[in-house]
């Protein structure tokens, strides 16, 4: 088996069922009636732990290539934040359908008035966005520096999550501020990269100006 | 029809003060006259006092069917023992709703005790049993509304906080009755976290807590407080968002000024002393014009979502408690 059959018969089945498992999980304990008195409730959160979690994984992404080497890892990269999106989805269908019963006008005051809930729209809004563009055609069509700087936008996502997750909880809890802090950690890498770069750059033009 | 057996509460022989103890007693108190005894002596002398009436848990406890707070009265089916038991806020024992069923399960509740103190003549700590006399539990059926905009029908075991506080005789300085939960962070797991600034602190003013809608719940469904509810002895202020109603309380001071309360420390912006169920005052996280109602539903089997009734549906008792006051600015 060659690698790239490896990849496409053995990795990515295995990539997409362990990133589905949280959803047949899902599945399966609301028909054994495991969702308890207050369903929408039980789905709301289960779906948003699993959002921010895949969003997390995809973020990453480039963070494992650049420390181990493994270049493979990349190719797992848009499906992981495919699935973030999905699960972003399922997460505010859930409020939509489930808690709100589609009572638009009451929705619409909510995201306007509660701030977790816009902090949390405007996390589903990019994620919608960097969705759409994700196929390989959307790159040509935008051109490569375009697509790139609207997928920056992952970086805001990726703090609008864990703070839409922290502004929703009572009192003062901790799991928000673990997955904040793997955030920043991912955000940092980011940044120290950044500030490498434009050293390297900088000290690659002085030695030209100096040459 | 539901036909309820009183249950009988046999004394233990154990539980049997001796005669000659008994009167020992007696000779004791008059030779040292009441004054200097009071802090430490029950409220009701042992003739006059119940018998220990707490079944344990999981066992039966009956009480005196309200007249008008009923299901019948209220018009709604209570929710399930099943979902009253297990869908709980009771952060001492975790976060999420079913925490504190899984959690709770080995809470010690016996024997239990609440201090007394502050501005009140009578002082001291009390043995439940001493606190709370059989014959005074009632059986009613309260809406209860959680400040997460949902909500149960709930058939609550209790007495009228009223009548536990006048035979506690509080001085004219009694402005306010100050609660707490008791803190024992080896048997609560949600204690070892930062969640809130342990123990739960309540308060009510005093006129509300001698309101005849306030309980001390001691019971739920005919069964005796379970843990996860707020075992053995918790408040029920059903005009209130659900965390005034404080659990497992095992202090009450009697106070001048309106005392700190643990979620008004946490967040004073988001929630107030007062914390009245209001659909027109709406809260930073969630409005408060609609509820869904746990426990009643609809034909998806989803919770039906109902409008929220000023003071809960207990406008007619409790608005003249509020008269004149801005209720935006005291929320």
């Amino acid at each position: 088996m060659n690698k790239e059959t490896r990849l496409n018969w053995v990795l990515k089945p295995l990539v997409h069922a362990a990133a589905l498992g949280p959803l047949v999980w899902l599945v399966w304990l609301g028909m054994h009636g495991q969702f308890g008195p207050n369903p929408a409730e039980f789905i709301n959160r289960y779906t948003g732990d699993w959002a921010i979690r895949l969003l997390l994984i995809a973020l990453a992404v480039t963070p494992v290539r650049g420390i181990t080497g493994l270049a493979v890892v990349m190719r797992f990269r848009r499906m992981l934040g495919l699935y973030a999106f999905f699960y972003a989805l399922l997460h505010v269908s859930s409020y939509v359908a489930l808690d709100q019963y589609f009572a638009w006008a009451a929705i619409w005051q909510d995201i306007l008035k509660r701030n977790y809930i816009t902090v949390g729209m405007l996390g589903l809004v990019i994620l919608t966005a960097l969705a759409v563009t994700s196929p390989k055609a959307m790159v040509k069509k935008m051109g490569g520096r375009n697509w790139q700087r609207l997928h920056k936008l992952v970086y805001v996502a990726a703090v609008a999550a864990p703070v839409h997750f922290f502004m929703m909880r009572k009192g003062f809890q901790i799991e928000p501020l673990i997955y904040g802090g793997i955030a920043g950690l991912l955000l940092a890498y980011r940044a120290i990269a950044w500030i490498k770069m434009r050293m390297r750059s900088r000290a690659a033009r002085a030695d030209v100006q100096a040459a | 029809m539901i036909i309820r057996q009183r249950p009988r509460h046999p004394i233990p022989s154990s539980e049997i003060t001796p005669k000659s103890v008994f009167e020992d007693r007696r000779r004791v108190l008059k030779t040292l006259g009441f004054g200097g005894l009071a802090a430490t002596m029950p409220l009701w002398l042992p003739d006059q006092a119940a018998a220990a009436w707490r079944p344990a848990e999981g066992k039966a406890l009956s009480g005196t069917p309200h007249p008008k707070y009923n299901a019948q009265v209220l018009g709604q089916e209570p929710a399930s023992f099943e979902v009253v038991s297990t869908y709980n806020n009771f952060y001492e024992f975790g976060t999420g709703k079913g925490d504190p069923a899984d959690n709770a399960g080995n809470f010690k509740t016996t024997p239990w005790t609440i201090k007394v103190e502050g501005a009140v003549e009578k002082p001291g700590t009390y043995d439940i049993d001493d606190l709370i006399k059989a014959e005074d539990i009632e059986d009613r059926v309260y809406r209860f509304r959680c400040v997460e905009a949902w909500s149960m029908v709930v058939p609550w075991l209790g007495v009228p906080l009223a009548k536990v506080i006048q035979r506690l005789n509080p001085t004219s300085k009694a402005k306010y009755v100050y609660f707490e939960t008791v803190f024992d962070p080896d048997q609560m797991p949600g204690q070892r976290r930062p969640y809130l600034e342990w123990p739960y602190k309540e308060g009510l003013r005093m006129d509300e807590a001698m309101n005849p809608l306030t309980l001390l719940a001691v019971g739920v469904h005919g069964q005796v407080m379970p843990n996860q509810n707020g075992a053995p002895i918790r408040l029920i202020v059903p005009w209130k968002y659900g965390f005034k109603s404080i659990k497992s309380i095992v202090l009450m001071r009697f106070v001048e000024k309106e005392p700190p309360t643990s979620w008004s420390i946490a967040n004073g912006r988001e929630y107030g002393f007062y914390s009245n169920v209001n659909p027109n005052v709406s809260h930073p996280r969630w409005s408060q014009a609609t509820e869904k109602k746990i426990g009643l539903n609809n034909i998806f089997g989803l919770p039906i979502r109902q409008p929220t009734l000023m003071f809960n549906g207990y406008e007619d008792e409790v608005a003249s408690l509020y008269a004149g006051m801005d209720l935006k600015k005291f929320f």
